[in-house]
């Protein structure tokens, strides 16, 4: 809800916080509410309900679509961003960050300085977190979830600040938590007192993640729940700190090239996006970024991306350090190269298609694809090269020219006939007349794209006396009530 | 016939020309290395066809496309959906480049990368870049690394070039169309190779064979523009 916030109130005024403002993910039976502002919740709103309903019961509910997805993407990067306090960082649940802060808590002057540094950096960001240290994993879900703000226990006394806390505290799914409701045990107090065997037998079939009794152990530190943190992102980087001042940097990108790829090939990965930065003794730094279209640890190859950019960087009184990394790594396993010396089709290619982007840019290298649609204009379109691969080329029922003027010009009329091309026009200041023709083939306006008004076309296949081949088009019909008299265009040319 | 041409040929890799004159033995021209196309009238989109027609059947891998703004201007754009009636359906990698020392650049690039199955360069009028050094280096690139260059220079008056076969191409009436009198049949073009390695000149009149060979067959001319008296003299690119 707050990233939300955040994100809408860059680009429109976010709606007023006295409004109820829901945002609904689609569910089984129709969209339902996924979270809420503090409005909406104090209205008797929650989450899980469908939205038909609160809309119902409150006319002025505001709704707007949840970025699930971002928000999964924002809590990854979370996960890594809270390495700032120590080594061990997961993620625990959709919306909950545990951190394993045992030896660090000292960096940060004590454990309640330590967690008032979270919620201030939290905060700095425009989210609210609830923090509780603990001894125990689950304690620490329980109490950052269903207790104060910030809270902290020791080991002693850690069972009774979970004894208050209802049993869902403990990580249970709602059919045991209601199960547990049944049986009359509403806090974790309650459920600490029913004797073990008889739990034990009671929950035998559940599993580890839904059984009260694991859960509760490892909430009071009886069982252990080690903390799996996902591995810190590689990051491939290669420096050359240069002695003296220099003002060219071709000299050193082989040995850079090299070095980068050497980590690359101990990591058996590939490089995806480059970039070199170039550090001047003024303090100022350069950036050149490249993109391969395939991972790629050829040092030549890496080398030849950045040939033509070299020259243009201005080194001003020199530079002193050129660093050169690879911003996006994927794996590239080891290959053997071939036994006959043939040289890889693929690899060559995916080589052509990265030196051709680095030196023409992105949009001008692209792979033809056609587009689901009747303007003959529209149907081929393009993708860059380096992001897509080549699409399926599909072939016309009619034929069409193999060039497209575009866009079409207007031909003059020298002799109009009413069936038919113009006997004579004159296009491009020379005079053509009309030997032989083929058509008219009808491309109705698409009323679900074109603006209302646009008339439609009838193409001719248009063959001159020298032998030109034209495909002209007459734009609307007499009396269709949509501008004056029909006009023709040059659309394409025929070989 | 040297045993290398009948070999190339097989692979479709060159045009079997038959002689101007009736009588003489066909000689073939190889499709290898550059191939300069002139079109005979501006705005004649003859040439592209030629090239199309003439491209190697048989090989894997994309087809370059390279053209400079002036030609995407004057001559319009490569219309992607019609290359099916050419028999081409690998995928066209499309390069649209402002300069006419980008297109000859990127066709250096192509000519050397062997996964490519042909590369085609657009570049109009004559300038000053494209010059017989600049052809030269195509033409050996494309010589050692066996990828067909194209060269369709529209604009051009006919400058100096290295290319092998320099051909310059117009558009004729087409033939009769089978189904509709009043409508235009198959292309025909007025090929007439000005200049190659290894052969005399000579002046054709090419059509593309929409069957199971794609090829292009060239029929001789007579001296007066129009069909020479029987089709006896066909040729055909081996496929």
């Amino acid at each position: 809800m707050e990233r939300w916030r955040r994100v809408i109130s860059t680009y429109r005024t976010a709606p007023d916080e006295a409004l109820p403002v829901v945002l609904s993910q689609s569910g089984t039976h129709g969209p339902v509410i996924s979270a809420l502002n503090q409005t909406a919740r104090d209205r008797g709103i929650s989450a899980g309900d469908r939205v038909v309903d609160a809309q119902a019961i409150h006319p002025d509910l505001h709704v707007e679509p949840a970025d699930l997805r971002g928000d999964e993407l924002l809590m990854d990067r979370l996960v890594h961003w809270s390495r700032r306090w120590c080594p061990w960082t997961a993620l625990d649940g959709a919306a909950g960050l545990v951190l394993d802060v045992t030896g660090s808590v000292h960096l940060f002057g004590g454990a309640e300085a330590l967690l008032r540094d979270i919620c201030q950096r939290f905060a700095m960001q425009g989210l609210s977190a609830r923090v509780a240290m603990t001894p125990t994993r689950g304690a620490g879900r329980a109490l950052s979830r269903f207790g104060p703000a910030v809270s902290q226990c020791g080991p002693d006394d850690v069972s009774a600040a979970l004894a208050p806390l209802p049993v869902s505290a403990l990580g249970l799914s709602p059919d045991t938590a209601r199960l547990l409701h049944r049986l009359g045990l509403k806090t974790i107090g309650d459920l600490a007192q029913v004797p073990r065997v008889s739990m034990m037998r009671r929950f035998a079939n559940l599993a580890a993640a839904d059984n009260p009794l694991i859960l509760l152990d490892q909430a009071l530190g009886r069982v252990a729940e080690p903390l799996n943190a996902p591995p810190d992102p590689q990051h491939f980087m290669a420096r050359a700190r240069l002695a003296e001042p220099v003002m060219d940097p071709t000299p050193y990108m082989a040995a850079l090239s090299e070095d980068l790829c050497r980590a690359l090939a101990q990591a058996e990965q590939g490089a995806r996006q480059l970039r070199l930065t170039i550090y001047r003794i003024d303090g100022e730094s350069v950036s050149v970024s490249r993109a391969t279209a395939r991972a790629s640890r050829d040092p030549a190859h890496l080398v030849r991306l950045f040939d033509d950019q070299l020259s243009n960087v201005d080194p001003g009184f020199g530079f002193d350090l050129i660093t050169l990394e690879a911003t996006r790594a994927e794996p590239l396993a080891r290959v053997q190269s071939e036994l006959d010396g043939k040289r890889n089709a693929d690899a060559d290619l995916a080589g052509l298609l990265d030196r051709l982007t680095a030196r023409l840019g992105k949009e001008r290298v692209s792979w033809p694809v056609s587009e689901q649609t009747h303007k003959p204009e529209r149907v081929a379109g393009r993708v860059a090269a380096l992001e897509h691969p080549p699409g399926e080329v599909v072939s016309l029922p009619r034929e069409r020219p193999v060039r497209l003027l575009h866009p079409a010009e207007e031909v003059q009329v020298i002799y109009a006939v009413p069936e038919g091309p113009p006997s004579q026009f004159r296009w491009r200041r020379v005079l053509y007349k009309t030997a032989r023709f083929a058509g008219p083939e009808r491309i109705a306006p698409e009323w679900w794209r074109d603006r209302p008004g646009t008339r439609l076309r009838d193409y001719y296949k248009v063959e001159v006396a020298h032998g030109g081949r034209f495909w002209l088009y007459r734009e609307g019909l007499d009396g269709d009530q949509r501008g004056g008299p029909p006009r023709w265009f040059l659309h394409g040319l025929f070989a | 016939m040297p045993e290398d041409s009948l070999e190339n040929a097989r692979k479709g890799l060159s045009l079997y020309l038959p002689e101007a004159k009736p009588q003489a033995k066909a000689v073939p021209v190889q499709t290898i290395a550059l191939t300069d196309l002139l079109p005979a009238r501006p705005f004649d989109p003859a040439a592209t066809g030629f090239a199309l027609a003439s491209l190697p059947q048989g090989r894997e891998g994309p087809v370059l496309w390279v053209q400079d703004r002036a030609s995407r201007q004057e001559n319009g754009q490569v219309y992607m959906p019609s290359l099916k009636a050419f028999g081409i359906t690998r995928p066209v990698l499309q390069i649209m480049v402002n300069h006419p020392r980008d297109v000859l650049w990127a066709m250096e690039e192509g000519a050397a990368c062997s996964a490519l199955s042909a590369v085609i360069g657009e570049v109009y009028g004559a300038p000053k870049v494209l010059s017989f050094t600049a052809t030269k280096r195509l033409a050996l690139r494309s010589e050692a690394s066996g990828v067909p260059v194209f060269m369709i220079r529209a604009g051009d008056p006919g400058g100096l070039s290295a290319a092998r076969a320099r051909w310059r191409v117009g558009s004729l009436p087409s033939t009769a169309n089978p189904d509709n009198r009043q409508a235009p049949g198959a292309a025909r073009w007025d090929a007439e190779l000005f200049r190659a390695r290894g052969r005399a000149p000579g002046r054709w009149v090419a059509t593309y064979e929409r069957d199971a060979s794609n090829s292009l067959r060239f029929l001789p001319r007579a001296d007066d523009g129009t069909l020479a008296q029987g089709d006896q003299h066909l040729s055909h690119r081996a496929g």
